[in-house]
């Protein structure tokens, strides 16, 4: 028998059609190799029973004919979404326990099409961070390895948890949030793809949010077009999230595989930043030139309000979330600690439940927002935001998507570039000014480090032209051809 | 009257009220969730994830509060603003789940407007409007249920209110009571709110300073969620003579926020401007900017019932006193029972049925207009048939009585009872010669110069018949016959 864990979702579909093998086996291969890989942390809770149960459904529908468009994939399901009766932390203590009586919106999606759910995956808590490593539930461990070297490294965040199960092939998809790069990032670090849509094309009922103006969901897969296939099942308009967009779904699989010719791609100069590791502006320009070899055509752009985008996110996020995070008092659900009085009970179960990060976070955020500050940071970062998206706007007069590195370094080892925060903020230089203009991107593996670890490249597109996005980024996969694996699957293997 | 100023040891005082009314949203459901939003359920009966706060909740807006607010807005002929922003005002407390509450802040639904209200000495004043917003109400806290514990109560949480700030240009307490009674009515009249302050889904704060005549606006201190007119009067009689004294015995007003003690009729410190939260406002990122169209409110406005100004100079024109006017139309209720009465009837003789006979009977059974046993059409039925001298005023008195113990229609109590006044000449004057017979010596009387036997002679005739020959006929008959030597 094939090895099940390592096939793509159009393969694995195309084998169930043809009853190759069926939903349980597939599901419980995955169960078998998620079991081996504990290690690596990715899930916060396993949902083996209910992976079991929907895979069962699943063949039944298989036996009739009538499968959905991602009828029995297992897939890992970022901790981030409310699932019906099953445990959704946000990777935080304070929401330890907490089982929502509803499913989001796009889980509710994903299940409708057959989806199998193995968990409920890792993340920084409440999204925020770039390696993991702010869970409540410990740190995830990338399966990839610098050569020579076993010190365990990130994978990025904050999807930490969906991205290294779809790398370490113990999921062949998941889904993932993006806030400033929480999807591209980690999808980068982990040698994986990864798609942040337009902010509006999936709905965000039933997410657990950390800035709303900026969450959008997306998914994870090992191919631009099971990304394509996933995002299909998860995207729509959905009337319980007013800031979803009423417009149709178009069918994702048709950008695959056409032709690339004459597509403007738009290189921006100002993405050149200083501490840019060299192996990554030399990876840009090798896709750059794969790109024109396909018959694209580059052209050089400019989005000058780039250098801001970070600082502005940095009010703008934390601004929404230290709101947003004011529901997590102890008096509904979630963790309590009780205390003399109301303000007490209040003060000991937010200091106990929430991490270091989303502390920071939150003082932040209540601080741009305060009387006297208001103006000179939330309603300036405003501003600014308004700028960068019209950056955007004017580049996409002269192209059709942006290609541009995801990361400014490949996975770091846990420990390293946690001495400040602003260094792991920049983390997300790359990603962070796409989210500010509500943009659609794409990161997708693009070569190894000299250390042997993977590199992404991004593609960021037009609002709601998700098409044209997955039409360059498989013209590219094409060409850079990514094959390499994990060490952790190697060292299996050998 | 209307401009009282207040004595104080030192001199003249004015008064400065600025209201800020609280108006739930008649509508079923809540703002920004499909719960129900009724009055009386069960704790916690009425609440949706949404309502509650839980994660990764998202509220959407209820089409038809922005109507009602719109309807509201052209209600109090104010300014309808085509772009408007919700915000979120942060605070941390029990009864609100989301650690903020969805409002409107630099960007209302509705701008400036003005209402007429009336005084009691027959004169009117215009009382300017600032603003009108939409915004979630929050939940209830019960400290009274456990002797440790407070319970929270959430039915209330994200209920549509229509927050509507006056001007600070009202100047005694009647002018205040006024202005919440006139608003009252006019969103009675709208339907946008039922106006029960007794449920609280009316509620005031009210925003009151003293200052000598002419000078600058004082400091303010501001009462919390009065629930009755009565107690809007009292608490600003009792905040606005508490200020002077603070004032005049060499002290400052700080501005703060008060509470109206019911039983005491005073009012004392909730919590002072130092205490005062940073609301952090903030647009809310879950919603976008509300953008209407010109022809919704285009649309709205066409549709717009007659308001009580407008219906009391019309009920004026048809007849009724200015006074008769104003007690009707400041009852939507009332007026509306009474424009039923008064179809195709004398407008004045309605009035007079509603407001003296109707009402008094009501209060004398303690039963609601709603629970009228004689419905409007009964009783413009009544009052067609002393129109149309079919009874008289005298015998349609009995009628309704016998209406509002049984229910029955008038004309079918005239029927059975044969209480059909007498108009045939020939049988009314059979009676008038009977009693003519039976009095000779009245008649030497009457003939001999005392007129006032008159009246004796048409006591008789209708006593005879029972309360049934017109009145009129009598008379003429009597006169020609006693006249004729």
């Amino acid at each position: 028998m094939k090895n099940l864990t390592n096939l793509t979702i159009k393969d694995a579909l195309a084998a169930l059609k043809k009853k190759e093998f069926t939903a349980t086996e597939l599901t419980e291969a995955h169960i078998k190799a998620t079991e081996a890989a504990r290690h690596l942390n990715c899930y916060i809770t396993e949902t083996f029973d209910i992976a079991r149960k929907q895979a069962k459904e699943s063949d039944a529908r298989y036996a009739k004919g009538a499968a959905g468009l991602i009828d029995g994939i297992p897939i890992a399901m970022k901790d981030l979404y409310c699932t019906e009766g099953v445990q959704t932390t946000a990777g935080s203590k304070i929401l330890k326990g907490f089982k929502p009586p509803y499913e989001s919106t796009v889980s509710g999606n994903m299940f409708r099409d057959g989806a199998v759910m193995l968990g409920k995956s890792n993340l920084d808590e409440f999204a925020m961070g770039s390696s993991n490593t702010t869970s409540a539930y410990g740190n995830v461990i990338n399966p990839w390895q610098r050569k020579g070297d076993n010190k365990p490294l990130v994978p990025g965040g904050s999807s930490g948890g969906s991205a290294a199960a779809v790398a370490a092939r113990i999921a062949l998809g998941a889904t993932g949030t993006d806030t400033g790069g929480s999807i591209r990032q980690p999808a980068a670090f982990c040698g994986i793809t990864g798609i942040k849509p337009t902010y509006g094309r999936c709905s965000r009922f039933g997410i657990v949010a950390f800035a709303s103006s900026l969450d959008q969901a997306g998914p994870f897969a090992r191919s631009v077009e099971d990304c394509a296939l996933l995002l299909q099942s998860m995207a729509g308009f959905d009337p319980k999230d007013s800031t979803s967009v009423n417009r149709a779904v178009p069918d994702y699989t048709k950008s695959i595989g056409q032709s690339v010719k004459g597509l403007k791609v738009g290189v921006p100069k100002e993405y050149r930043v200083d501490g840019t590791n060299p192996e990554i502006l030399q990876l840009w320009e090798k896709g750059v030139q794969m790109l024109k070899d396909a018959g694209a055509e580059i052209i050089d752009v400019s989005l000058p309000h780039t250098q801001y985008a970070l600082q502005t996110y940095y009010v703008i996020a934390p601004a929404e979330c230290s709101s947003n995070l004011a529901r997590y008092d102890g008096v509904r659900f979630g963790l309590r600690v009780e205390g003399e009085n109301l303000i007490d009970m209040y003060e000991k179960t937010r200091a106990e439940g929430f991490g270091k990060e989303v502390k920071r976070r939150i003082l932040i955020g209540t601080y741009v927002l305060s009387a006297g500050y208001y103006d000179a940071y939330y309603n300036k970062a405003r501003r600014v935001r308004k700028l960068i998206w019209q950056d955007f706007i004017e580049a996409y007069k002269k192209c059709d998507v942006l290609l541009t590195p995801t990361a400014p370094t490949a996975a770091f080892a846990i420990g390293e570039k946690m001495q400040d925060p602003v260094t792991m903020y920049l983390n997300d230089i790359f990603t962070v000014p796409a989210s500010m203009a509500g943009m659609p991107g794409i990161s997708l593996p693009a070569g190894l480090s000299a250390d042997g670890l993977p590199l992404g490249l991004q593609l960021l597109g037009k609002p709601f032209d998700e098409e044209t996005v997955f039409k360059a980024a498989h013209a590219l996969e094409k060409a850079v051809n990514f094959t390499a694996l994990p060490q952790l699957l190697l060292s299996k293997a050998a | 009257m209307a401009h009282a100023l207040l004595k104080g040891e030192t001199g003249e005082w004015e008064m400065v009220i600025g209201l800020e009314v609280h108006a739930q949203v008649l509508t079923k459901s809540k703002l920004f969730s499909g719960a129900s939003a009724d009055f009386g359920a069960a704790p916690n009966a009425q609440v949706s994830p949404v309502d509650a706060g839980m994660p990764g909740m998202l509220p959407v807006i209820n089409k038809l509060c922005v109507e009602h607010a719109v309807r509201t807005g052209l209600g109090i002929n104010a300014a309808i603003n085509l772009y408007s922003v919700f915000e979120r005002k942060n605070y941390f407390y029990p009864d609100l789940p989301q650690g903020y509450q969805i409002s409107q802040y630099a960007h209302p639904i509705v701008g400036n407007g003005f209402i007429e209200i009336d005084l009691q000495d027959g004169s009117s004043k215009v009382v300017g409007i600032e603003r009108l917003h939409l915004e979630q109400d929050a939940g209830k806290s019960l400290h009274d249920q456990h002797p440790s514990k407070s319970y929270v109560d959430l039915n209330r949480s994200g209920n549509p209110l229509m927050e509507i700030v006056s001007k600070p240009e009202m100047n005694s307490a009647e002018e205040a009571a006024a202005y919440v009674t006139k608003l009252r009515a006019i969103l009675r009249y709208l339907g946008t709110c039922d106006g029960n302050m007794d449920e609280g889904s009316m509620r005031c704060d009210v925003n009151v300073s003293v200052r000598r005549p002419g000078e600058e606006l004082g400091t303010r201190c501001e009462i919390k969620n009065v629930n009755s007119i009565r107690f809007v009067s009292q608490a600003i009689e009792y905040e606005a003579r508490r200020q002077i004294e603070v004032i005049e015995g060499g002290g400052k007003i700080t501005q703060e926020t008060r509470l109206f003690d019911t039983k005491a009729g005073t009012t004392r410190t909730m919590r002072s401007k130092e205490d005062a939260h940073d609301y952090r406002y903030f647009p809310d990122p879950d919603l976008l900017p509300l953008k209407l169209e010109q022809k919704f409110v285009d649309d709205i406005k066409k549709s717009l019932p007659e308001l009580p100004d407008a219906k009391k100079k019309r009920l004026i024109a048809s007849g009724l006193s200015p006074y008769d006017a104003s007690v009707l139309v400041a009852d939507k209720e009332r007026v509306d029972f009474f424009e039923k009465v008064a179809n195709n009837n004398d407008a004045k003789l309605a009035a007079n049925w509603v407001t003296t006979e109707l009402t008094g009977a009501l209060n004398k059974a303690e039963k609601e207009l709603s629970q009228s046993p004689v419905s409007a059409v009964q009783l413009g039925e009544l009052i067609a048939l002393i129109s149309n001298d079919t009874i008289s005023g005298k015998i349609a008195k009995e009628v309704f009585a016998e209406m509002f113990a049984t229910g029955k229609n008038a004309a079918a109590i005239v029927e059975s009872k044969g209480l059909k006044q007498v108009t045939d000449s020939g049988a009314i004057e059979k009676i008038v010669d009977e009693v003519l017979r039976e009095n000779p010596d009245k008649i030497a009387e009457y003939r001999s110069g005392k007129d006032k036997l008159f009246g004796f002679f048409v006591g008789q005739v209708l006593k005879k018949s029972g309360g049934k020959a017109n009145p009129g006929m009598v008379n003429d008959l009597l006169k020609s016959k006693l006249n004729q030597q």
